[in-house]
């Protein structure tokens, strides 16, 4: 829990977030909507006796009484997949529609890129794109799993990403749920900060920067872009987006869900961030009994 | 038409090339055309052909068939393009496990519906007997699940144009894979990495 420290000037109830941050994580499971809508996706798990909650915020998110999610009725169908709560938020911010253009820019292992899949109908283009070929495996086969049929999936560096495999010279819609040094992921891996150095999250965050200025570029004017860490750390969060602010044609969007948040720091450690920081979200555990996560919404303006 | 190997380009197994509308459009030798497989998808579990309008029909590998609804050039190297949906270029074409839990819902034929202990059985891989008066060879094995108090289960999602299930002609079972029978024996065509022991 060290490396959190640093965090306690931008947290409140400090003591409460890292109490949170021990217990260990419900299970919650995303209803695929390609397959089944939330009724029957409940349906199902109440027919095997297990009980669930269904998020305010999101129909398709159920927090349910199980250790193997993956061992019911429901999720041998796909009508659910195993997907931390938290973990639907970027693909509800970034609201992509039926036929649209959509790039996932770090794909795999594919909870949010069949997420955005399963949002549009399964109508469109979603190009899943992850630079690690190993984890691409998970994400097809996932993919097929929950029976998305919508789904182009390519192994490319998202920083100098080419759209020259594709339709189209630009999307729609482009999420970046970037690689990042995972602290919020403490309470499902608890030697998570086990790693965590300061030249970690430094050099982590330059590659998050390469990503977002990728996605803003490769994305058309008035597209939605979003950026999403599970992570705590602003060098991670505010700052890259402040850095997308300064070098591409883009600016913050408010969003907002029916979930506890804070607002994005606008400062850290002697570095101010553009004021519209203020409108991106922070998440932390002990608000929702969630994983941590970071999700800003950016318009692109050229 | 009858294909010639100096008039046909040989299939490049590394790419996705989409199929040809007929079996006149072909331009890669072997290559099944759109036509044929819409036919065989009505022929064998009377799947309407409609229900593929918004799906195109691509080849990688050799028989290989991916079913997708967005849009690509032809031919690509990419690592994926929707699903795999058949495999052809062999005696008797075979749907994926994953194609029929998506489409499955649409057939009226060869569907063989499973009471609760065959279905665990199934879906652990399990060969067994059961009864069949039908076709023999590939069948859709299906249940009821997930039905709620009015008796069907509703469509997709909030949205009015929800895609696969809705037009579905028997659409209390859900499909549960793809079966093989044969001498009074229904064997689990269910993929290790999808088998589950529920």
């Amino acid at each position: 829990m060290e490396p959190l420290e640093r965090y306690r000037p931008i947290i409140d109830d400090f003591e409460a977030f890292l109490s949170a941050c021990k217990r260990p994580l419900g299970t919650a499971v995303r209803v695929n909507t390609i397959k089944a809508s939330p009724e029957r996706a409940m349906a199902t798990l109440e027919e095997a006796g297990l009980e669930y909650e269904q998020a305010a915020w999101h129909p398709t998110v159920l927090e349910v009484e199980t250790d193997s999610p993956g061992g019911t009725w429901a999720s041998y169908h796909g009508f659910t997949h195993g997907q931390e709560v938290v973990s639907s938020v970027p693909a509800v911010v970034l609201d992509p529609q039926p036929g649209e253009r959509v790039w996932d820019s770090c794909g795999a292992p594919g909870g949010k890129a069949t997420q955005i899949a399963a949002l549009m109908d399964d109508r469109g283009t979603v190009v899943a794109n992850d630079s690690n070929l190993g984890r691409l495996s998970a994400l097809r086969f996932n993919a097929e799993r929950l029976g998305v049929t919508s789904m182009v999936v390519t192994n490319q560096d998202a920083r100098n990403y080419s759209l020259k495999p594709l339709a189209f010279e630009e999307f729609d819609r482009s999420l970046v749920d970037a690689p990042c040094s995972c602290e919020g992921t403490i309470r499902k891996n608890p030697d998570a900060l086990e790693e965590w150095s300061l030249e970690h999250v430094d050099s982590v965050s330059g590659i998050q920067k390469g990503i977002l200025r990728r996605a803003i570029q490769a994305t058309r004017e008035g597209g939605t872009v979003v950026y999403s860490t599970c992570t705590f750390a602003p060098e991670e969060n505010e700052a890259v987006v402040d850095h997308a602010l300064r070098e591409e044609e883009c600016r913050v969007v408010p969003f907002d869900l029916d979930l506890e948040y804070r607002s994005g720091v606008t400062g850290w450690e002697g570095e101010e961030f553009d004021p519209s920081l203020e409108e991106t979200m922070r998440i932390y555990p002990h608000h929702n009994d969630t994983g941590g996560f970071f999700v800003a919404k950016l318009e692109v303006t050229a | 038409m009858s294909d010639t190997k100096d008039e046909l380009e040989a299939n490049v197994g590394q790419r996705f090339g989409r199929l040809p509308e007929t079996p006149d459009d072909r331009t890669v030798e072997g290559r099944v055309s759109r036509e044929e497989v819409l036919e065989y998808f009505e022929d064998r579990f009377a799947i309407p052909p409609e229900t593929f309008d918004g799906h195109t029909f691509w080849e990688k590998g050799a028989g290989k068939i991916w079913i997708y609804a967005g849009e690509s050039p032809s031919p690509v190297e990419i690592e994926a393009l929707g699903m795999t949906c058949l495999r052809t270029r062999q005696e008797h074409w075979k749907p994926t496990t994953d194609f029929v839990q998506r489409f499955g819902a649409h057939a009226g034929a060869c569907v063989i519906e499973l009471p609760r202990a065959e279905a665990e059985r199934f879906v652990d891989g399990e060969d067994q007997r059961v009864e069949w008066d039908g076709d023999w060879g590939y069948l859709i094995a299906a249940h009821e699940i997930g039905v709620e108090p009015e008796g069907r289960p509703v469509g997709d999602g909030e949205s009015a144009e929800r895609s696969p299930r809705e037009a579905a002609v028997e659409g209390d079972l859900e499909p549960l894979g793809v079966g093989l029978y044969v001498h009074g024996e229904l064997r689990s065509m269910v993929p290790k990495g999808r088998q589950r022991g529920l």
